[in-house]
């Protein structure tokens, strides 16, 4: 079975999602990604136990501050399943895409190119 | 430690939202252990800065440093070369930090970009709780090693008052009752003797009330 | 213990007979009529009027204020003075107020958190705290001098007191801090409300194995309850209030029209049961916002009519 997820998508890897900070969801909004999304193993079945919570607090925690000042919060997501269930990661990755594409693209990236 | 704790974004931008240049200015010991202050913290907020102006159309720099400390002129003297270029510092050191900066660095505005709250522990991760209020005049020998001034909600000295209910304070359920706290203490320590005496009037001078404070050490001076 | 001030309270006591003092709030506003229409309710049958201290926080007309009105009206009161409004300045100065118009009892406390009241954002001062305040006014009374070591002129005259609350944790040091309150100096305690009578009763017996029951007046708090609701909210929603599961299953077994006086009968048995205590050197009702009731308790309890003291 070879299953394909939409090529707008760039991945980065990290050995666990409790390595993500708020600091690099924020800054790949600012950079001018149009959306970042968090994959993490279902919760309760984080290997180092709490990885995958902290994972989703930060990016409460993103949202709050995209929030705060007029951005979109929905440009920010957490997702969690199991590490082998690559339809799942397929579909999640088709409904970021198609949510993301519904916001448009980021207006921070014009601004930066027009600011540089 | 001293512990602070972050200011909201919107009250932040309220004071920065004029300048162009602004320096965001963290610092590497209290804060950063209380996750309001630190590296991580400053990058965090100078983003969020950044963001914000972007979004509204504002050419604005917003650059990041995090020193040493805040509170000793030989770090806070790193930034000698660097901050003539800035209109404005936000510092997310403790208010220490803050008001040392901005007397270090006259003609610059210096603004808080947290709240300092007291000094105090972590009790786990995420939670900080007061022990000190640095009354100048310390008594933890008589109180088992437990605070009144800065853990009963009316600084009793001889406790505790008659609102102690089950270990905890009459002002809230999720607050030990500091002297329920000191007589367990000093049973443990077989010390109840201590509980016995009045504690005589304390002398308050060496707290705020006597004004800003000062302590002067020929020894050590150079 | 013989009398050593004017207080016709400390006289009563000294005399062998069972004090008894209720109280009267001030009003939160500046009407004196609702303060002496209160005050004449109690004319008679009690020795003395505790006046409270911006109880819970709330702010009220002031005490020393209304204790004036009360001595101009021919009533004695009960100065109450929490540690948490004003600094050691402000308690010696309104000590010397309150006796420039020969106000003879002081009652010292620390007083409500500011949380509990209408000013919950304020400071509080607490530079002393009850039993400092209660060492000071002694000093200021037996010594002539202020804090400061000044002598005073016309040192005050007042029979000194604080409370104690026989059911707030630990139980352990209850008695302890009743001892260092006397040492202090505090010359008669009032309790805080007593529903608990064998907790209570334990308390007495511990302080009078340790003699102090013959170094202070004791004098019970009691409060009537007017409803079950209230006997579920002391118990629930005071703090350091201990009111026992019977008492408040009493008051909701009763009918609600009927309520209120089986209210007044436990304060009633109450009283005659603690009247037997040797330890127990007077009474201190309570009766919050319902001093036309206290009449009728004082006369039913056996203790009118009071006695005269010169
Ligand atoms: S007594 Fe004073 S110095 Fe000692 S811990 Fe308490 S506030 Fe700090
Ligand atoms: S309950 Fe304990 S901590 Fe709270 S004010 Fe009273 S003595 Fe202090």
């Amino acid at each position: 079975m070879r299953l394909t997820y939409p090529t707008s998508i760039r991945i980065v890897r990290v050995p666990c999602t409790g390595k993500v900070d708020v600091g690099h969801l924020l800054r790949a909004i600012e950079k001018g990604a149009d959306g970042v999304y968090v994959v993490g193993c279902k919760e309760g079945e984080c290997h180092y136990k709490k990885g995958n919570f902290r994972a989703r607090k930060r990016v409460e925690q993103a949202k709050k501050i995209l929030a705060s000042i007029g951005s979109d919060e929905g440009r920010v997501e957490m997702y969690n399943l199991s590490s082998s269930d690559a339809p799942l990661f397929v579909k999640y990755a088709g409904e970021m895409d198609a949510k993301i594409r519904n916001l448009g693209p980021n207006p921070l990236k014009k601004k930066n190119r027009r600011a540089a | 430690m001293i512990v602070a704790d972050k200011k909201p974004v919107e009250e932040i931008i309220e004071y920065v939202k004029d300048h162009s240049k602004i320096l965001v200015l963290g610092c590497n010991e209290c804060v950063t252990v209380c996750e309001a202050g630190g590296k991580k913290e400053v990058g965090i907020l100078a983003s969020t800065l950044r963001m914000y102006f972007a979004n509204q159309g504002r050419d604005a720099a917003v650059d990041e440093r995090t020193l040493e400390r805040q509170c000793d002129h030989e770090y806070l003297e790193e930034i000698r070369d660097i901050a003539d270029q800035y209109d404005a510092i936000v510092s997310i050191a403790c208010g220490v930090g803050i008001q040392f900066t901005a007397e270090k660095y006259l003609s610059i505005p210096v603004y808080p970009g947290v709240n300092t709250c007291f000094l105090g522990v972590t009790e786990q991760r995420g939670l900080w709780t007061e022990r000190c209020q640095a009354c100048g005049n310390c008594i933890l020998a008589y109180t088992g090693g437990i605070c009144p001034v800065s853990r009963c909600a009316k600084r009793i000295l001889n406790g505790p008052c008659g609102g102690s209910s089950k270990g905890t304070c009459e002002i809230s359920k999720d607050l030990d009752c500091a002297w329920q706290l000191i007589i367990d203490r000093l049973k443990a320590i077989d010390r109840l003797d201590l509980y016995e005496k009045m504690f005589p009037i304390k002398d308050w001078s060496t707290d705020r009330a006597g004004g800003p404070r000062k302590v002067v050490r020929e020894d050590v001076q150079i | 213990m013989s009398a050593k001030t004017p207080s016709k309270l400390e006289k009563i006591m000294a005399a062998g007979h069972l004090g008894v003092t209720s109280e009267c709030g001030p009003p939160r506003g500046s009407d004196p009529d609702t303060i002496r229409e209160k005050a004449e309710l109690l004319r008679g049958y009690v020795d003395a009027v505790n006046v409270t201290d911006n109880q819970t926080s709330v702010v009220r007309t002031s005490s020393l204020a209304t204790c004036i009105h009360l001595k101009l009206m021919g009533i004695e009161p009960v100065l109450q003075m929490v540690t948490r409004d004003r600094n050691r300045i402000a308690l010696q100065s309104d000590i010397l107020g309150a006796a420039s118009f020969d106000i003879f009892n002081l009652l010292c406390l620390s007083g409500d958190h500011q949380s509990f009241g209408d000013n919950p954002q304020g400071q509080n001062v607490h530079d002393l705290d009850s039993m400092q305040l209660v060492w000071t006014a002694r000093k200021m009374r037996d010594e002539g001098k202020f804090l400061g070591g000044a002598d005073i002129k016309r040192p005050p005259q007042m029979f000194v007191g604080a409370a104690a609350n026989p059911f707030a944790d630990p139980f352990e040091i209850r008695v302890p801090r009743l001892a260092k309150k006397i040492e202090a100096g505090a010359e008669f305690i009032q309790t805080q409300c007593i529903y608990n009578l064998d907790k209570f009763e334990l308390w007495v017996k511990q302080a009078q194995d340790r003699g102090l029951t013959e170094k202070t007046y004791i004098m019970a708090g009691v409060t009537p309850f007017k409803s079950a609701g209230m006997a579920k909210y002391m118990k629930n929603r005071v703090p350091g209030m201990d009111v026992p599961d019977d008492v408040v299953k009493r008051m909701s077994d009763t009918p609600k029209e009927k309520q209120a006086e089986e209210g007044v009968n436990i304060c009633i048995e109450t009283i005659q049961r603690l009247k037997e205590l040797d330890g127990v050197k007077g009474f201190h009702i309570m009766a919050i916002e319902w001093e036309e009731m206290v009449p009728d308790i004082v006369k039913r309890a056996g203790l009118y009519p009071r006695p005269e003291i010169d």
